[in-house]
């Protein structure tokens, strides 16, 4: 069902607010909404929220025969879901638009990004390694999904079905996404992290993913209004910056966690 | 031209005598595996004669051995009702990649993953560019159909649609021009074939050139930001040299077209016939 486009009045208070540099929810352009990472009972299993804006995800592993072209590297796939529990414009069954997209950018960000260290999934050389699956709910959407689901593809830990005591799955980076909005009203700057209406009203987005060290993973601006070279270099940067910092939290949280669990383990 | 030297390369290096056949991106004097250099352009090679049955316009490109026909049909009357916007028209663009396009033989289906993603990013690339306001309730359609593939997917598609669009005479603000560029150790290299695509960090840009603003970047690969925005750079300027190309593709075609025109019916006028400046 294709949502209403929102009504005028919301429109011209979006771009006259934006154009004297206010946002709607009072944050700055470049400023993002505060992440909070939940981790679940079980290993694996974490959920984030940006705001109003959560999804859940939890990785399963399998020892599966591996591939005769690839003896020596797990396997990861990669499943999402959009239900209509996220938001009513999603209909389940048919991928919708939002949904290619964010599939198709975990699926670029993961596995040819090498995030996972597929080697590493290996238990016996071309009998057994380790298949990863990695479930994506969104269970609520304001805006901006992508951004977040990145976010939580990183704490992934593996459980080995034998009591052992579980190691850390060995990821090479941990990798960010940042989706920026922008409008077809060139003299708005750009908006990082984008609401709901934002992202209604936008003229064209900009994800860029990456890693805290400087490396850029994905960068995908897919038609909208036309923006100057010198403006989507200046946007890397400011994905960059914010990379780091939220590379600092993530890690912080991780470790929290760990400890947390350390005490459980026999 | 340029495949004949490429399959002169491959046997060369399988000849090694360290049994290694490791073809080389870039060698020491300057030449990629093809024979070109670091920043040259493969051969384009346009076609805007008709295709299809009656398509408003049509347009064969090919970037080296990478080959896409694109068909479009419209502005014309909306199929489903349900799609239509009451202001402008509906822009609407299936990819088909034929199976023998790449080197292994693989049937994709309509609805895979990355087809449609393709399809996605081609539509948010033209809806901006094309003039759309000018036919409210109506609907555009763009069949894009990859014959060969040999890296540069996204840009021979972006640039033939650009083509079949202005043979069609759909109005646009401007063209769009796209190429590819990659980075070898410190070397950027345009337009890579598949093999230099599976082996560097590449990205996909598009250009409008008459304003040099960028329509499109993608990029699915790892790679540093300082040598990203080299290569940006690099590719945003190639883009203006593929614009030249399209530009006197379509001049060349239109001049044809007007000749033809006169020379039926009655003698020659003596009116100009270079005057349709894009």
């Amino acid at each position: 069902m294709r949502p209403p486009s929102p009504s005028i009045p919301e429109k011209e208070f979006l771009f006259s607010a934006l154009k004297q540099g206010l946002r709607l929810d009072g944050r700055e352009f470049f400023e993002t909404r505060p992440v909070t990472l939940t981790f679940g009972p079980e290993l694996g299993w974490v959920e984030c929220s940006l705001g109003k804006t959560r999804v859940l995800a939890q990785v399963d592993a399998k020892m599966i025969k591996p591939p005769p072209e690839r003896p020596f590297e797990g396997v990861i796939s990669i499943h999402s879901e959009i239900s209509p529990m996220a938001s009513s414009e999603f209909e389940l069954g048919r991928p919708s638009e939002e949904e290619v997209t964010i599939t198709r950018m975990l699926d670029k960000v993961i596995r040819r990004s090498d995030v996972v260290d597929k080697e590493s999934l290996c238990i016996l050389a071309g009998q057994r390694v380790w298949h990863l699956r990695l479930n994506v709910h969104c269970l609520s959407d304001s805006g901006n999904l992508l951004d977040y689901v990145e976010v939580i593809g990183e704490e992934v830990t593996v459980h080995h079905p034998t009591s052992r005591a579980p190691i850390p799955l060995s990821l090479h980076h941990n990798l960010y996404c940042f989706t920026f909005a922008f409008f077809s009203d060139t003299s708005i700057h750009p908006v990082l992290d984008p609401n709901h209406l934002e992202q209604r009203l936008n003229g064209g987005l900009i994800s860029i993913a990456l890693n805290a060290h400087h490396e850029l993973c994905v960068v995908q601006k897919s038609g909208g209004v036309p923006l100057e070279p010198a403006d989507v270099l200046r946007i890397v940067n400011v994905a960059v910056q914010k990379a780091k910092d939220l590379d600092v939290i993530v890690e912080s949280r991780l470790r929290e966690d760990w400890e947390g669990r350390k005490v459980e383990v026999r | 031209m340029s495949a004949d030297r490429l399959l002169l390369t491959l046997s060369d290096s399988s000849d090694s005598s360290d049994g290694h056949s490791r073809i080389e991106i870039l060698n020491t004097g300057g030449y990629r595996s093809d024979g070109r250099r670091q920043y040259e352009l493969r051969t384009i090679s346009i076609d805007l004669s008709p295709q299809g049955s009656g398509a408003d316009g049509s347009a064969s490109l090919t970037h080296g051995l990478t080959q896409v026909n694109v068909c479009v049909f419209g502005p014309r009357e909306a199929k489903m009702r349900s799609q239509t916007y009451h202001d402008r028209a509906n822009v609407n663009i299936e990819v088909a990649i034929a199976a023998f396009s790449a080197s292994e033989r693989r049937k994709r289906g309509r609805g895979d993953k990355r087809i449609l993603e393709l399809s996605q990013t081609l539509k948010s690339t033209f809806e901006p560019v094309i003039q759309t306001s000018l036919y409210p309730r109506s609907q555009i359609d763009i069949y894009i159909q990859v014959l060969q593939q040999d890296g540069g997917l996204l840009q021979a598609c972006v640039n033939a649609t650009t083509l079949a669009l202005a043979n069609a005479g759909i109005p646009m603000y401007d063209f769009v021009c796209a190429v590819t560029g990659g980075v070898h150790s410190t070397s950027a290299l345009l337009d890579l074939t598949l093999l230099e695509e599976n082996d560097l960090p590449n990205v996909t840009v598009a250009v409008m050139p008459r304003s040099g603003k960028i329509t499109l970047v993608s990029m699915e690969t790892r790679l540093h930001v300082d040598r990203f925005e080299e290569i940006f750079r690099l590719a945003g300027e190639a883009g203006t040299v593929i614009h030249r190309e399209m530009r006197r593709a379509v001049k060349d075609r239109t001049e044809q077209l007007v000749a033809s025109m006169q020379s039926v019916g009655r003698p020659s006028t003596g009116a100009d016939v270079g005057d349709n400046e894009y």
